[in-house]
């Protein structure tokens, strides 16, 4: 599903050039759930920024469903995005003078879906998430859980092959966490990638995988320390 | 496109902030307002130049004589001459662009104004003798009776064609001068009709309202003016410049009265074609002027809107990557930043546009109220033409306002939008 070869980003702020990743060769099948960790400016948001079409690379190359992804127009991307991938943020990201069946139905908007179907199946998705009553109420009238809840509809709405979520329970409570992380279980059942970025140990321990980045480069996945000079990483499926 | 979720943002933006919104909008407001009184005010003061002004043919120039300024042929300068009617049959006969050639008399045998009484009744006024093809050039309203006709010059009929003031004065208010005698400079005159005139704005020397038309032919008779002709009135026919008529008829009358063919100024003329020229000219000027201080002040507006959805969308960086992380394409967040600045712009446009017809419409019926609609201003008006530009500029200048802050809002990664706090 997502294929990284020696993947080399570079941030470049006024005269200063900041590597931040270093040669990330990694590989991630359909169906994983796969928490990625690391210390703070370790990159993992720029790991994750760029699987999501968000940001671009300097070197290597990235597969998306056997698709290369590199130098593509603005457009294309979007296309990509609103077909494949689902974000989920920390912060929500919601709109805020849109109410939740709103903001769900959002990107479906992008695909010319009707309006009138767009919030039927919006509904849909927050009656899974347990929100019906909520539908109608604006994002500021919602709490932490609830919100994320709503982001995770709409990222679900488009039916992608892949959630990515950085750090979708920094900003909630501890049982709050977990539920989320149940949704996202149930989701990764229905046959949908997973990506979860986290600090929280155990977060991370209610994936199947946790992959370690350090410095740049990916340090362990489930604890087996990777030599980073290995050009090519199998990796098996653990469970 | 119609679409609901479009609109529903524009105004949520249009609402977040409404003191702003508002003052935006009237800097565009302000633009086409002033645009369109201006182009009212100019219209107005061109309607009031050109009243009384439109049924004269344009394409006429008159002629008249004065004395010679250069010696030619054995003459001295300063000699005094005269057309005669020899001359007018000869014109018609040699130069076929003209159309009518209309010779006038002036005054009796006693001077230029007459001495007009009917009973005890008197007035002095302008007698003018006539051909009936003068009212083709000059049209008069014929309030009652009829002009000069062809058979009234054949038979040299004694009728006399009244102005208004005249009739005013020589006659009771309830009395019908039709057939009644008016004595003019000691010679009976019958009245035929009474004129008002329709052109106010030309004249010679004389009121046109106290006016009297007597027959060429009578004229030359009763007041002893022998076989000259005071001044003619000449039209070209269609799609022939009368300045071309004009220069061919003074060069044969120079030729034939043996005057100086470099003498210009032994024949006085006025050529109307070329004063409604000079006068339309001003005008384009005054236009073109105000079209430029209207579109500069309407660009200061549209310049308005431009610089606040630059704001509004830096505003919304954060939102706007939201949405592009969902997969909204480029072309769409361009287009409702454009909508919505075409939207503000059209509203204001719009509004300005409506008022200032609107005020317009209201100082023309004041003026039309007031009855001063002969002074220096008059039907001040835009035409639809006009609107329509207006209105075709305002669209166009929303497009481009929005452009630059969509081009913004687009050039920013959509990750670095979304980092945006
Ligand atoms: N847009 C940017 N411009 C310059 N430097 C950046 C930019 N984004 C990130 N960085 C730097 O790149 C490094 C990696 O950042 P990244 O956000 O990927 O870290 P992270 O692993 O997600 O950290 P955290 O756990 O704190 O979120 C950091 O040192 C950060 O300062
Ligand atoms: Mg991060």
């Amino acid at each position: 599903m997502i294929r990284f070869e020696n993947l080399h980003k570079s941030y470049i702020t006024g005269s200063n050039k900041l590597h931040v990743l270093k040669g990330i060769n990694l590989e991630i099948k359909e169906g994983e759930l796969i928490s990625i960790m690391g210390s703070s400016g370790s990159g993992k948001s720029t790991l994750l920024n760029i699987t999501g079409i968000l940001d671009n690379y300097d070197e290597g190359s990235y597969y998306l469903d056997n698709m290369l992804i590199s130098n593509m127009s603005e457009k294309k991307a979007a296309m990509l995005r609103n077909k494949y991938i689902g974000f989920v943020f920390q912060s929500f990201n919601l709109i805020s003078f849109k109410n939740a069946l709103e903001n769900v139905a959002l990107p479906l908007y992008y695909q010319k879906v009707s309006r009138k179907k767009r919030n039927l199946i919006a509904m849909e998705y927050l009656e899974k998430m347990g929100l019906k009553e909520w539908a109608h109420h604006m994002p500021n009238e919602l709490s932490g859980g609830q919100k994320q809840r709503v982001a995770i509809a709409r990222s679900l709405i488009t039916r992608p092959k892949v959630i990515l979520a950085d750090e979708p329970t920094g900003a909630l409570d501890t049982s709050t966490s977990y539920e989320v992380m149940e949704i996202f279980k149930e989701i990764n059942q229905s046959g949908i990638t997973v990506i979860i970025v986290t600090h929280e140990d155990d977060i991370a321990h209610r994936t199947n995988k946790i992959i370690r980045l350090r410095d740049g480069l990916i340090e362990s996945i489930n604890g087996e320390l990777v030599n980073p000079e290995f050009v090519e990483t199998e990796i098996s499926e653990h469970v | 496109m119609f679409d609901q979720d479009k609109w529903q943002e524009i105004f949520q933006t249009l609402k977040q902030n409404k003191l702003r919104t508002v003052l935006t909008a009237f800097g565009v407001f302000w633009g086409i307002f002033m645009l369109i009184i201006m182009l009212g005010a100019g219209n107005g003061l061109r309607n009031a130049v050109f009243y009384g002004f439109e049924n004269f043919a344009t394409n006429s120039a008159f002629t008249w004589t004065r004395r010679t300024t250069l010696p030619y042929q054995g003459f001295d300068r300063g000699r005094r001459w005269n057309f005669t009617t020899q001359d007018m049959i000869a014109l018609r006969e040699n130069i076929p662009e003209i159309k009518y050639l209309a010779p006038r008399l002036q005054g009796t045998s006693k001077g230029s104004i007459a001495k007009v009484t009917r009973g005890l009744k008197a007035g002095d006024y302008t007698i003018y003798g006539d051909y009936p093809d003068y009212a083709k050039i000059d049209p008069q309203k014929i309030l009652t009776g009829r002009f000069i006709n062809d058979y009234d010059i054949k038979y040299k009929r004694k009728v006399a064609v009244v102005g208004t003031r005249v009739r005013e004065v020589l006659f009771d208010k309830e009395e019908d001068p039709l057939s009644k005698y008016i004595d003019i400079d000691g010679v009976y005159f019958q009245v035929i009709g009474v004129f008002k005139p329709i052109n106010t704005k030309i004249s010679f020397g004389a009121n046109p309202e106290e006016l009297i038309y007597v027959p060429f032919t009578t004229s030359q008779i009763a007041f002893n003016h022998g076989d000259i002709v005071h001044y003619f009135a000449i039209t070209a026919k269609d799609g022939v410049p009368v300045s071309v008529v004009d220069k061919k008829s003074k060069a044969l009358l120079k030729q034939w009265h043996r005057i100086h063919p470099d003498d210009d100024r032994a024949i006085g003329g006025f050529d109307l074609e070329q004063e409604v020229k000079k006068v339309n000219g001003l005008f384009t000027g005054i236009n073109v002027l105000v079209w430029i201080v209207g579109i500069g002040t309407l660009m200061a507006g549209v310049i308005g809107v431009s610089n606040i959805m630059l704001i509004v969308v830096k505003e919304r960086t954060k939102e706007i990557g939201i949405k592009r992380a969902i997969g909204a394409q480029p072309e769409t967040i361009i287009g409702q930043i454009i909508l919505e600045s075409v939207f503000l712009t059209a509203v204001a446009g719009f509004a300005g546009l409506t008022i200032g017809v609107w005020l317009l419409e209201l100082i023309n019926m004041a003026l039309t109220a007031s009855g001063g609609n002969s002074g220096a201003f008059r039907n001040p008006e835009v035409n639809f033409g006009i609107a329509f530009t207006a209105l075709v500029i305002i669209v166009v200048s929303g497009a481009f306002a929005g452009l630059l802050p969509a081009q913004r809002a687009i050039s920013i990664k959509p990750i670095d939008a979304l980092r945006d706090e």
